[in-house]
Parts: C-alpha cells; structure tokens; sequence
C-alpha cells in the first residue's frame, strides 16, 4: 500500500479523491441544486448498487471462464452454453420440486457433468493447440444452442423467486429529506442483495481455496508450470477435469441467478459469453480478482450508462475495453 | 420444433424443385425474428401464417406454393441479409416479412432494388415503412404502431383520469410509432407526459431504468416487447413496483401474457390497446382462435393467438386471396397481382383492411384491459372497438405531415 503510494503519488491522490467522492454522494443528502443538475440521489444509489449486484452475477459466469483459462489456457467459447444450460435444469427443478436453493445443486451438478464430458472429450485431445480448441468450441457452443432450442422452445423462462426473496428492503441510506424533516430511506430489491452477497461469498471463497489449501496449491502451482507439477507426481489430468467441473458447475449456478433476477431464452449464452470474454479482457485472462474488479466495473459501466447516457449504454463497456487494451493489454489485475 | 418441420419440409420441396417444372410453382419467402429477444413473437408470427396456409391450401390456377423459410434477430441489416438470401439464392417470387419496425424500413428499401418481386410486411409496424418514400412493391396487411394506439389515449384521459403519465419504450422505431400514436391523443385531450425514457431494444437488466421512473405521475407507458418486457416485469415487482401500467401492443399480447413464471401478474389490470383484443366476440375472430387451436397442440402454441400470428395471418391472408384473384399467374411482372393485392378489401379475423394508396393498412383497433380467466391464463378483454383508423389518424394529410417522423421527442406533448 504504503509502496504503491510512493511509486504512484498522483495515482493514489486520484483514487483517493474518487474514492472521497464516491462516499459523499453515497451517504450526504444531496443539496437541491446538485440534484437540479446530477437527477436524483435514489436513482444514483439504485444504478450504482445494480451495477454492484449485476457485477456480482458477471463474476460467477467469468470467474469460472478465467479459472479455466488460468489453469488450462482452454478459451472455452461453450461457457455461455453451460450458463444457459444451468439455467433451464435451475427452472425444471424449481418447477418439478418447488425448491429454489435445491436448484443451485442440480444446475451445478448438472453443469459440471456436461463440463467433464466437454474436458474428456474435446479438450484433453487438443491439448495447446488455441486455434483449433476456439474452433471446436464455438461449434460446441452453436450445437447446445440449437439443441437446447429444441427441447426448450424460444420461451422466456423466468425462475420462481422464492417469497422470502420477493419485495423490496431498506436500506440504511438517506435519499432525501421530507418536509416534516423525516429521513426517506432508500429501498432496494432482496433478491439482488442477496445474489451479491452470495458471488461475494463464493468469490473469497474461491481466493481462500487457492491461497490456503494444498489443492490451490496445486492448481497454482500448475498454472505456473505444469509440466514440472506433473513430474512430482501429481495427477494433473484429474486436477485439469476437476477445475473444469467447477468452472462449469459456477456457471450453471450463474444461470440460476440469471434465471432468477432476468430470465434465460435463446441468445442469453452468447450474451454471457461476451459479458466474461469483456470481463476478463478488462481484469486479466486467468485472475480471479481481476475478474471480480472487472465485473464490477462492467456491471457498474451498464447501469449507470442506462440511467445517464442510455442512447450509449451499449457502447460504454466495450469503451471500457478498448481503453485497457490500449493502456493495460494483459489486463488490469493481471500478473 | 415447428421450425425445424418446416425447414425440412422447405427442405424436401428444395429437393423436389429440381424435378419439377419452375413455372409451375410460386415461391414465397417467409421470414419473422427466429432469433434474439424478438424469438417468442417470430415463432408465433409463423404459427399465423401456417394456420392461413391450412386454410387456403398450397395451390393456385395449378401452381404449387413453395414456402422458403428465412431468420433475422430485429436488427434491420439481419432483416436486410434474410430478404437478400431469400431473393438472391433462392429467388423467391413474393416476400412475406419481416416483423419488427426498423426491419421494415430497411427492407421497404431494399424493395426497391428488386422491383421484380413482391413484399408483404408480415408485423412490423413503424411509421416510416409506408409512410416516407414508400416502395411500390411493398404492401402493408397490418395497421402501423401510431394505429395500434388509437382510441388509448382518450380511453386514459376520459375513463381512467389519468393526467400525468411517463413513458418507458425501447429505442427504436417501432416504439417511437407507438408512443407517437399515444402521445397525439393523449396530450391533444389535455393529459401530459412528463418523461420519455428510451432503453436499447434487447436491456436485460431493468433495475436502474425503474428506480429513475418518476413517482409523481399516474400511470407509467411500457412499449417494451419480448424478452425485455418480462425482464422489466420481473424486476419491478421485485423492486415493489406498484404504479398504474399501461401497455402498448406488444407489451400487452400473448407473447407476454402467457410467459413462464409469474412476473406477467404485474400486467392485471394493465389498459393498452393494439390491432387485437383476445375476448373479441366477432365470428370472425373467434373462428381464427378456433383455427389457430385446433392448428397446434397447446404446449407448442400461446392459449389464444399473439398480435404477430394474427399480423402474419392477415399478410397470408392477402397473399392469398390476391394469388386466387389473378390465379396464380404472376407472368406478366406481378402488375396484375399487385392491382388485385391494391383493392382487396380482406374480412380478417380482427376486422376488415384495406389499403390506402401508400399500400398501407386501413383497419379496425382494440382498447383492452388485461384480465385473468380464473385458471391462472391471461387475456386482454376488449373495452373500445376502434374502426376505419387510417395512417393519418383522422387528422389532414397536410396538418399530419407537419408533426414529423415518430423519434425520441417527436410528436411534443401538445394539441396538434
């Protein structure tokens, strides 16, 4: 900390006034010709908080995208698929046993099987050879789409929230000030809350798996140099499908989410597809608190653009792209 | 699935082409949005028309109709790349498509490089189409957005006593229409529009547009459509949404109204108005549910056909009775067909069109109220049965002219 400020004096007292700013227009009630100008404060504090929770949910699709490349270099173009898949085997069993966190289950599972078969199958015969993996997988990832549209037709499917999710809560932020001098506080949906907290919790859970365990030290150990981890004698070929599983299984549960708080029809894995492709580009391929930086700044760049400037929504993150491969190619976060 | 049967169908009848003679077959082009946020309204845009397809049969003075299917995602240049692949490979002698509004604008330009074949809108609904420069080839079966909306805003302002509404549509031009058609007789009875928000046609996340809803008006607009309209419907009950709603005509329709899960509750009540109202009781109407049934097995169909099937089914319709007037003889460069398409007064199943001399629909409108049918399946019943609503609304052509093309803020909220 105390060497970055020395190394970049001007950058730290930039972060620093940003920062400061940020918690202002965060907790002060706005003054009214501030208001006049910037709109109001609950429609500020909402987009930067669905930019967080929208975040949240880019995180659990890229972090699985980047924890397979970081270990395998697979760019697994079939990523979006495995979210969408997630998604429909979340919505059949919410429909068929009512239970929304037993969907998690079935659409990790569910994902993560589909994951192995895609490991054993196709990625462990092409192994290093980028051009023709990205080919292959793209086909992949075209075949799941039509299959799924066959056997799911081109609904929208919308997962059951559960009623201890559904309607808004309070939150601790004053947004104005009525007349009568009582304090309006801000509402916020639950179910957003709580899909942030949860990639919150599965995010710190991932760092602590792999800065803690002996099988994060294995799996770093094999991002580093695999050749030689497997010359000690480690299994790498299980730890590669068991990596791949879990990447997988992660974006199937990112279904579930994204099931939950939007909906899944056809289109939505390419869409997820280029959500974590933009997000690890921006983070670092492989890093996962790189993708977790840049989830949040794409997830905040979408919202806040959709309230400020909505004719330039769609541009913004890949501005935001562009702008890092231009001053950071391998990524912000990234080693 | 439907899809799939057809493709090999127009698959099977490509093989068969060979062998057969070409003068002895029609070929049609017929292409909706089978993929993006608009799929669930191009499935049932092609339901529609195959529902006509059974009841006009494939022939015509003897010649056989070869159906060949295209795709396009909403976005004009896909709709332009379908049209394109159906003339240049395939050629087709006749269009049907596409669906959406800025497709339509696109491809009534692309119209007029190919003036040998015929286009028949299948659904889009801009203004623009048929309006501004209009392709001599290109016919419209269905009513523009700005028609949908008849009747709704004085339904509002009169019977509902809304005063203050805001707007939320996506941003393209068929929305732009619709809002348009609103905002003429809203504003012009006296109400106001305090806001137009405008989010990219195929938004996902909804949060940020709904928290900046205002709070002080009396009911909120949505023009959104497909995918988009049950995203916002499902965040907004999730963000304790309970303002008044009102729907434009895709918001409002089948495609939305029988979505899985329970967001589309939050449409209960919800006035709109469209080219259609589920509970009409005209024969003729109720005869083209009948047919739209008893066509597909329920799971493969809406309860009660979409705005976009009885859209395409009103295009087959004037495919067919224009083919069956000049006998399916297309041999002189279409000119006969097209007199026939000109003057056909079609007796459609949502009231009678027919075609002013830009080749743009003239028919009846629907303001509706969403109501549920006690089993957990929703209709928009009908409260007001609008006819003979021309392009220009009722207003001069020389006073319409004045207003502008629909935009983000064209028409302004006032008298015209």
């Amino acid at each position: 900390m105390r060497r970055f400020i020395e190394r970049h004096p001007l950058w730290s007292l930039f972060i620093i006034v940003v920062i400061f700013v940020f918690l202002w227009l965060v907790f002060a009630t706005w003054p009214p010709g501030f208001e006049a100008i910037f709109g109001k404060k609950k429609v500020f504090l909402n987009a930067v908080l669905n930019g967080i929770t929208l975040g949240g949910l880019y995180f659990l699709v890229a972090s699985g995208f980047t924890l397979i490349f970081g270990l395998m270099r697979n760019v697994n173009l079939a990523h979006g698929s495995l979210y969408l898949f997630g998604g429909y085997m979340g919505f059949k069993t919410v429909a068929w046993t009512g239970s929304w966190l037993f969907s998690f289950v079935v659409a990790f599972v569910a994902a993560a099987l589909l994951g192995i078969i895609l490991q054993y199958l196709v990625f462990r015969r092409m192994e290093g050879q980028d051009l023709r993996q990205t080919l292959v997988t793209i086909g992949i990832s075209i075949v799941l789409a039509d299959l799924m549209l066959w056997i799911f037709g081109g609904d929208f499917y919308q997962i059951q929230t559960p009623d201890w999710l559904v309607g808004p809560a309070q939150m601790p932020f004053v947004t104005a000030i009525k007349s009568s001098g009582e304090a309006v506080y801000m509402t916020y949906p639950i179910v957003r809350l709580a899909i942030f907290a949860a990639s919150v919790v599965i995010g710190l859970a991932m760092w602590l798996v792999l800065n803690r365990s002996k099988i994060g030290m294995i799996i770093r150990a094999g991002v580093d140099d695999k050749d030689m981890l497997s010359s000690m004698g480690v299994p790498i070929q299980l730890v590669f499908l068991l990596v791949f599983a879990f990447g997988a299984g992660l974006a199937g549960m990112a279904g579930v989410v994204g099931g939950t708080f939007q909906s899944i029809s056809p289109g939505e894995d390419t869409r997820f597809l280029l959500a974590s492709l933009v997000v690890v580009i921006v983070g670092g391929m492989g890093s996962i608190p790189g993708a977790a930086l840049g989830a949040l700044l794409i997830g905040l760049a979408e919202q806040l653009g959709s309230v400020y400037a909505p004719t330039y929504a769609v541009v913004l993150t890949f501005l935001i792209m562009v702008v890092v491969l231009a001053i950071r190619p391998q990524g912000l976060l990234a080693r | 699935m439907i899809k799939r049967s057809l493709g090999l169908a127009a698959f099977t009848a490509l093989l068969l082409a060979g062998t057969a003679h070409a003068a002895d077959k029609i070929k049609v082009g017929l292409f909706a949005t089978l993929e993006g946020t608009y799929t669930v309204l191009g499935e049932d845009g092609v339901r529609g028309f195959q529902t006509a397809m059974k009841k006009y049969g494939n022939k015509f003075g003897g010649k056989e109709i070869e159906i060949i299917m295209g795709s396009s995602d909403a976005t004009p240049d896909s709709a332009v790349r379908a049209a394109r692949k159906l003339v240049e490979q395939d050629k087709v002698d006749i269009i049907v498509g596409p669906l959406s509004g800025d497709e339509g604008i696109a491809v009534k330009d692309y119209a007029k490089t190919h003036p040998e074949v015929t286009f028949i809108n299948g659904g889009s609904g801009a203004q623009e189409t048929t309006y501004v420069d209009p392709a001599p080839n290109f016919f419209r079966f269905n009513m523009d957005g700005a028609q949908w909306q008849a009747g709704l805003g004085t339904y509002i302002y009169k019977d509902k006593g809304y005063r203050k509404i805001a707007t939320v549509g996506e941003d393209y031009s068929f929305i732009y229409t619709q809002v348009f058609g609103l905002a003429l007789e809203f504003c012009g009875a006296g109400g106001q529009i305090t806001n137009r928000q405008w989010v990219p046609l195929g938004t996902k996340d909804f949060g940020s547009v709904i928290a900046a809803l205002p709070d002080d008006v009396d009911a909120i607009y949505l023009g959104l459509g497909g995918g988009d309209a049950v995203n916002f419907l499902n965040q907004y009950q999730q963000a304790g949404g309970k303002a008044k709603l009102i729907g434009g005509s895709i918001m409002v329709d089948q495609t939305i109204l029988s979505a899985k899960g329970n967001a589309k509750n939050a449409l209960l009540g919800t006035v709109a108005a469209s080219g259609q109202g589920d509970t009409w009781e005209a024969p003729s109407w109720q005869a083209f549910v009948k047919a739209y049934q008893d066509a597909f097995p329920p799971e493969k169909r809406f309860p009660s056909p979409s705005l976009l099937a009885t859209n395409y089914y009103g295009a087959a319709m004037g495919l067919f009775e224009g083919l069956a007037k000049v006998n399916g003889d297309l041999s002189d460069g279409h000119k006969k067909f097209r007199a026939a398409l000109a003057s056909l007064v079609l007796d459609a199943p949502n009231g009678q069109i027919k075609l002013d001399s830009n080749r743009q629909a003239i028919g009846t409108n629907f303001v509706t109220e969403v109501i549920d049918d006690g089993k957990g399946t929703l209709y928009s019943k009908v409260v007001k049965v609008i006819p003979n609503v021309s392009q220009t609304l009722g207003y001069d052509p020389a006073a319409f002219a004045k207003i502008g093309i629909p935009s983000r803020t064209v028409p302004e909220c006032k008298k015209y």
